[in-house]
């Protein structure tokens, strides 16, 4: 079963906050960031393991999304250390970190609309010669590499079921093909972290399934996920491993299993007296 | 009382079409088209360009004496800097914000050109006009003899910096076409769609956008520089925000975001104020209009009333201009 393969690379490890893994992608030291007065992200330490789907979930204002954008450097922290592969990537803006291989996709999908399908592709490669500015006026010095992304964007379009749409606008594009699109396109940086920001989102649920075995597939190609997701059932199928984040702060991660019985977690969805109760269930009792 | 002359207003119009403001005005606009149809830069300013063009190639050689090619060199640094003046701050923030400082930009170049304070450098409001000289020493053409096609005739003078004009204009186009079906182009359009996708798939958003804002500037300077040829003088108040407002219209009627289009958009706007300005004029010669409704000296007002109109009926009828795509045109409004 392809599932195990990811929990298998962290069978011995604790499901406890801020736990170390044996072979961190991503780690984050302290990381804080407030707007005006309210602290949006308070995390004292996540490791994220290579080689698998990582979750991040949390309930509507967990500050996912804040995170997200910290790690990828689309905003920048107040305080805290983020290292990606060993190197510590404080401070790098995002396209910086894209070359280093950490690719992000948006909630509101961005698919380019005024560029065709098969260039919103080859967009998404990485060192392309002919994006200076003295080398793009002389196509022989980057034709041949052209040629490659091409191939390389047509497999990937054929994978995601996209090829019969290559040379439409990417505007034409339904709302999950749009999000498939983009999915394809950060693939072709052939980067070594994926952070999907709720693929799901406005996705209808018959192509839900299709986009869930794409993120399993990644994985099994080798690629590092993580994605944020506040549907907890969404997550199940394809996680090896959950971060819940709560008020800023991650307060449970582990294997699917071990989240859903977690107090703390069923706290932070269902609020701290869930279980208490109910006033006139009482009443109706005694009539 | 006389005969209108459809002749004389047929080869005006033409001679317009074809003439130095029409590649002036072609010019100025491919440079727009760079900004706007390509990288999705809201440059109002572009008279800005094309004054420090006109101003850098002036002052080198009518105040400091330098050799024609340091002058358009100069002039082309003057274009460097005035887009990395503009760029430096307003690039990293959004679109809106290089509209409204270069509006403002393009202003403070013409009343610091035109202040007094400044009159060793640029003459003040009297502008440079003992540049001429060395750029005539290379014109081939007889100054006193005519050049042209069929009823289009030139003076020599004029026929060489149109000639200028013209070659310029193709040879913009060609390196806008080059560059943009490179790689380059792909991302520089993947901006003006979404920068932070651009961003996001490791694309520094900033870089292309100042390289796009210089490409286009330089053109822009360019435009001023044969501008400042073929009129053999430089006037501050030739560079009005009013300009760039033009060079917006030349390509809006051609069609945003296709090669060829300013070129086509900036004749048939010479080619329609021309034609409604004989026209006019003629009919009130004439007397078919009669003085009390309306003089000689209204219908050039009325010329623009015409170009407005039309470009009113081009947005209802043809929104994605003359060249544009409509289909891509139809995307916006998903």
């Amino acid at each position: 079963m392809p599932g195990d393969t990811g929990t298998g690379l962290l069978g011995g490890v604790a499901a406890e906050p801020g736990v170390p893994k044996p072979d961190p992608i991503l780690t984050v030291d302290g990381m804080r960031k407030s707007f005006g007065g309210i602290l949006a992200v308070d995390v004292h330490h996540l490791a994220v393991q290579r080689g698998i789907i990582t979750a991040l979930i949390g309930p509507n204002g967990a500050g996912k999304t804040t995170f997200f954008n910290l790690l990828t450097g689309f905003d920048d922290e107040d305080k805290g250390t983020t290292t990606f592969n060993g190197d510590n990537i404080d401070g790098k803006s995002p396209h910086a970190l894209a070359r280093r291989g950490m690719v992000r996709t948006f909630q509101l999908t961005k698919s380019l609309t005024k560029l065709s399908v098969i260039d919103n592709m080859k967009l998404g490669a990485r060192g392309q010669r002919g994006e200076s500015l003295w080398r793009s006026l002389l196509a022989p010095l980057w034709n041949d590499q052209e040629r490659q992304i091409e191939e390389q964007a047509d497999d990937l379009l054929a994978r995601f079921k996209l090829d019969h749409m290559r040379q439409e606008y990417a505007g034409t594009l339904s709302g999950g093909q749009r999000k498939l699109l983009e999915m394809a396109r950060a693939l072709m940086s052939r980067p070594d972290l994926i952070m999907l920001d709720e693929p799901m989102a406005g996705v209808n649920p018959a192509l839900t399934q299709s986009l869930l075995e794409h993120v399993k597939d990644l994985r099994d190609h080798g690629i590092s996920v993580v994605f944020v997701e506040h549907d907890m059932d969404v997550v199940r199928d394809i996680s090896d491993w959950v971060v819940v984040m709560a008020e800023g702060a991650v307060i449970a991660e582990g294997p699917h299993d071990s989240i859903t019985a977690n107090a703390s977690v069923i706290d932070a969805y269902l609020g701290t007296h869930h279980d208490a109760p109910l006033d006139f269930d009482t009443k109706l009792g005694g009539s | 009382m006389g005969e209108v002359d459809w002749g004389f207003i047929v080869e005006q119009t033409f001679i317009q079409a074809l003439g130095l403001n029409a590649a002036v005005y072609a010019i100025a606009a491919i440079g727009l088209n760079m900004h706007f149809g390509y990288a999705g830069l809201l440059n109002f300013g572009q008279a800005g360009f094309v004054a420090m063009g006109a101003y850098g190639m002036g002052i080198a050689v009518n105040q400091w004496g330098l050799p024609v090619w340091v002058a358009v060199l100069m002039g082309m640094l003057f274009a460097v800097v005035f887009a990395l003046l503009l760029g430096i701050p307003t690039l990293r923030l959004r679109a809106d914000y290089l509209a409204i400082v270069t509006i403002a930009a393009a202003e403070i170049v013409r009343l610091v050109a035109r202040s007094t304070s400044l009159r060793d450098i640029t003459r003040g409001a009297e502008g440079l006009n003992e540049f001429i000289g060395p750029f005539r020493e290379f014109n081939p053409f007889d100054p006193s003899a005519t050049y042209g096609i069929g009823f289009v005739q030139y003076r020599g003078n004029a026929f060489f910096a149109i000639i200028i004009g013209w070659t310029l204009a193709a040879l913009f186009v060609l390196i806008t076409w080059l560059l943009i079906r490179s790689p380059w182009g792909r991302v520089v359009k993947a901006i003006r769609e979404d920068e932070n996708a651009a961003r996001a798939l490791g694309k520094n958003a900033y870089r292309f956008k100042m390289q796009a804002l210089i490409i286009g500037g330089v053109m822009g300077g360019f435009a001023g520089m044969v501008d400042a040829v073929g009129k053999a003088t430089v006037q501050p108040d030739f560079f009005q925000a009013s300009l760039t407002f033009f060079f917006w219209l030349v390509l809006i009627l051609g069609g945003v975001g296709r090669v060829w289009a300013p070129i086509v958009g900036s004749m048939m706007y010479w080619g329609l104020i021309t034609f409604v300005q004989n026209t006019g004029r003629q009919l009130v010669d004439n007397g078919v209009i009669q003085t009390t409704i309306m003089d000689v000296n209204q219908i050039d007002q009325i010329r623009y009333w015409v170009v407005g109109g039309a470009l009113a009926l081009l947005m209802v009828y043809r929104p994605q201009g003359i060249f544009g795509s409509r289909e891509e045109m139809a995307l916006d409004a998903r």
